[in-house]
């Protein structure tokens, strides 16, 4: 088969979970935003007073990002989550599908708000005198005349919302919740351009499909031709059903593993699925997770074993800013993660994911830097580059003020892009990932950190609290603990991000479990 | 002059629209009317454009409330009585007709007895009869929509819906003005032969005076908020107090002798 023809049937392999997830995430999200937004909408027609920061609401709601509510709405419910464990002793999972639902629900509200006021407030005004003229109630007058006389223009902001709602859903995928999404998310850190354009497509011709049947329903309903109406509304029962049926018959599976936005993180999700799987354990994914939401899906248990890295846990959870050895901080960690937050550390995978500043082979030669010391004085001629985070990090802080770095200008960009960006002289340093696969490709070279002031970034495999001592798990991932050394991951690593050849996650896991089979 | 009270009486009447608004006195669109409408009467109100007609027809059925006065209904002060139940036994045909574009013709007319819970054999019957009376065929009219229909036919079906709950009562604010002059004679003499059939008691509005004084037990001419004159078609046309309302009767005749005028082939 071609490589195209691979991913292609791997991707639709995918589907019908990918699809379902994404169906019912819209359509719950949909019908809240519905039961919501209409009676609202009413009540705002009634109390002229109401409609002014009604809407002003909503339309602010619609001006964030929708990438920002939905990461917004997880910390909220976290707390309130945790509010209701102390209160009643039951949690909730803030994870997937909760924040989801009820940040698309907002993102659905401003067209329904809207065409409803403008649907009822359009009515002419004989009309309504009319309807209390022959003597409705107001209750009357509204369900008799002023929503059937509305309805056309009420349909199309419920398209509109759907449109949105469907499109917005794939942004769940980094607060957990499976949808179509992942395809692009996933594709876009593994540069799997199918996977991308897959999962661009199922979102817009899901998003055709309903308009186009909603379309039916509101033109039925104009025309009074109730075929018509029947046929769109049954229409769109048939999308929710396709969807839903797979998803119940998917078996529950005992465990979920999860991974975080990068290659790295899918390779090694694969990996321990894999061995999941070897010994004879249902595993399920969470891909494409957010750093601080996959570390709270872990203490709360929606997920059971991830791969985290020494440094981030240091820095964000333990707030520590002093420089310490790397076994000191495995210890300590190791100590805090168990006191603080219940979480196990099974143990290192053996290589460090770390920040490190890299630059070309050739220009660090021809300026004669090998270390940030050096660096530090062509600095101000030079242009460094780094992911979303980095700059906000305390890494950074940390290495400017030890080495007193100032760069000529600073770049943010995606991490995918930032390798390339150094290689082709776009910007002169980079803020690496140790592991990287292409520091070997692009021939770079990473600076050495005389005054330590990076902090070390093991990999680590944490568990759970409440799979702390389950020994199933343990023994299934223990052959990995020690056994993946820095260039091992750089070229598993490699395998998966080169474009020619370029092997999936799963297979890359696969070479590199038959790697350390061989040691 | 029987024992039973007024069926509609209007008491010292005041209504102002937009005062309250600072700086604006507002409009005085009744200036303390009284007028009492007896069981069985056809009474017609005339007047120009803005004079208070329609603001005095809606104060009935309570679409609005009187700034100042008391309205009361076969006795009793609409204000304690229950709206909605008033204006289901209230037939209204409105100035702007005010159809339910979307439902049929048959659903509009049946609009108050299905809110009184009527069977639906009943309404269907009840829909063809008053369809029959206002001149247009059940067959080919029942289920059409409203903008199916031509300006009169719109009116003649608001008409059928004012008296389809078989009201005593009936409001019509200019019901017959799209109509052509044939139709209109026609509708408007079977109206008035209703009227007396059933007992009705009718307040019409209109701008024909011709048809003023052929279908009015009585006449109230209004004038700027004020009910300046009333009486009999006979009593205004002969003994009118005002020159508005002398010219205003005159009219059919004035108009009549023109015509005689035009056809003798005189100047008119
Ligand atoms: N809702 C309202 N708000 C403010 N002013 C009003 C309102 N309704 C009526 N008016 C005013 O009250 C006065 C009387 O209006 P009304 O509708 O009773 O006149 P009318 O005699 O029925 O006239 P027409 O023959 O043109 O229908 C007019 O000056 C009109 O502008
Ligand atoms: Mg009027």
């Amino acid at each position: 088969m071609s490589e195209f023809g691979e991913r292609f049937s791997e991707a639709l392999a995918r589907l019908p979970d990918y699809l379902g997830q994404h169906v019912i995430v819209s359509v719950t999200a949909l019908a809240l935003g519905l039961a919501i937004s209409l009676p609202l909408a009413v009540v705002a027609t009634r109390h002229a007073r109401l409609r002014w920061p009604l809407l002003a609401f909503a339309s602010i709601i619609q001006t964030i990002p929708g990438l920002a509510l939905l990461a917004l709405f997880y910390p909220l419910l976290l707390g309130i989550s945790a509010l209701t464990e102390a209160a009643f002793g039951t949690g909730f999972s803030a994870l997937g599908f909760l924040p989801s639902v009820l940040a698309l629900t907002l993102y659905s509200m401003l067209p329904v708000l809207r065409n409803t006021i403008t649907g009822i407030e359009g009515i002419d005004p004989a009309v309504k005198a009319a309807s209390l003229g022959v003597g409705m109630t107001p209750r009357q007058s509204l369900f008799i005349v002023e929503l059937p006389l509305a309805l056309p223009v009420i349909m199309a902001g419920i398209r509109t919302a759907a449109v949105w709602v469907i499109g917005t859903a794939t942004l769940s995928t980094p607060v957990g919740q499976t949808s179509l999404g992942n395809y692009i998310f996933a594709g876009l850190q593994t540069q799997n351009w199918v996977s991308v354009l897959f999962g661009c497509v199922a979102a817009a011709l899901l998003a055709i499909v309903v308009d186009q049947l909603l379309a039916l329903m509101e033109s039925g309903i104009a025309l009074r031709r109730r075929v018509r109406t029947a046929v769109g509304a049954l229409g769109i029962l048939l999308v929710l059903a396709a969807a839903l049926v797979p998803g119940w018959s998917r078996p529950t599976a005992a465990y979920v593993v999860g991974a975080k936005t990068f290659t790295e993180q899918y390779i090694l999700a694969s990996l321990m699925q894999q061995r999941l799987q070897a010994n004879g354990l249902s595993a399920a994914r969470r891909d494409g997770l957010g750093s601080t939401v996959i570390f709270n899906a872990l203490a709360s248990g929606d997920i059971d074993v991830y791969v985290d890295y020494s440094g981030t846990i240091w820095a964000n959870h333990m707030r520590r800013t002093d420089a310490q050895p790397r076994e000191v901080v495995l210890e300590e960690m190791g100590a805090w993660l168990k006191k603080e937050r219940g979480i196990a550390l099974l143990g290192p995978l053996g290589f460090e994911n770390a920040y490190a500043l890299a630059m070309r082979r050739d220009r660090a030669e021809q300026l004669g830097i090998r270390t940030i010391a050096d660096l530090v004085r062509h600095a101000p001629q030079l242009a460094i580059g780094g992911d979303y985070e980095f700059f906000d990090r305390p890494e950074w802080a940390a290495l400017r003020d030890a080495y007193g770095l100032n760069f000529r200008r600073q770049r943010q960009m995606d991490s995918t892009f930032m390798y390339s960006a150094v290689a082709n002289g776009e910007v002169d340093v980079i803020s690496a990932f140790s592991s990287d696969g292409r520091i070997a490709r692009f021939d770079l070279v990473t600076l050495t950190d005389p005054k330590q002031a990076l902090p070390p970034y093991d990999a680590v495999l944490l568990l759970a609290p409440r799979r702390a001592d389950d020994k199933a798990l343990r023994d299934a991932l223990m052959p990995l603990v020690g056994k993946i050394d820095v260039e091992l991951m750089r070229e598993t690593n490699l395998r998966a991000d080169r474009d020619e050849d370029k092997e999936t996650p799963a297979q890359a896991a696969r070479w590199l479990w038959k790697q350390i089979g061989a040691q | 002059m029987s024992a039973a009270p007024p069926v509609i009486e209007f008491n010292n009447i005041i209504k102002r629209f937009g005062a309250g608004r600072p700086g604006e006195s507002g409009v005085l669109a009744l200036d303390r009317i009284s007028l009492s409408v007896p069981v069985g009467e056809f009474l017609v109100v005339v007047g120009p454009s803005g004079s208070g007609k329609t603001t005095l027809l809606r104060l009935i059925n309570r679409l609005s409330e009187p700034s100042e006065g008391h309205v009361l209904f076969e006795g009793e002060d609409v204000r304690a009585l229950d709206p909605i139940l008033l204006r289901r036994r209230i037939g209204y045909v409105f100035q702007g007709v005010g159809l339910f574009p979307h439902m049929t013709v048959a659903e509009n007319v049946a609009i108050t007895p299905r809110l009184l819970g009527w069977p639906k054999d009943k309404r269907e019957t009840r829909v063809d009869t008053l369809l029959e009376l206002v001149r247009l065929s059940p067959a080919d009219y029942r289920n059409r929509l409203p903008r199916e229909l031509s300006g009169g036919e719109r009116q003649r079906v608001g008409v059928a819906r004012a008296i389809a709950a078989e009201p005593h009562v009936v409001l019509m604010d200019e019901p017959f003005g799209a109509l052509d002059p044939l139709t209109r004679d026609a509708v408007g003499q079977d109206y008035r032969r209703l009227h007396d059939k059933l007992g009705l008691t009718t307040v019409m509005i209109t701008h024909d005076m011709l048809e003023a004084v052929l279908l009015a037990d009585r006449i109230a001419v209004m004038h700027q908020g004020l009910i300046i004159e009333e009486g009999t078609p006979h009593e205004l046309m002969s003994a009118a107090r005002t020159d508005y309302v002398r010219d205003l009767m005159q009219m059919p005749r004035t108009q009549a002798a023109r015509l005689k005028g035009l056809m003798e082939g005189g100047a008119p």
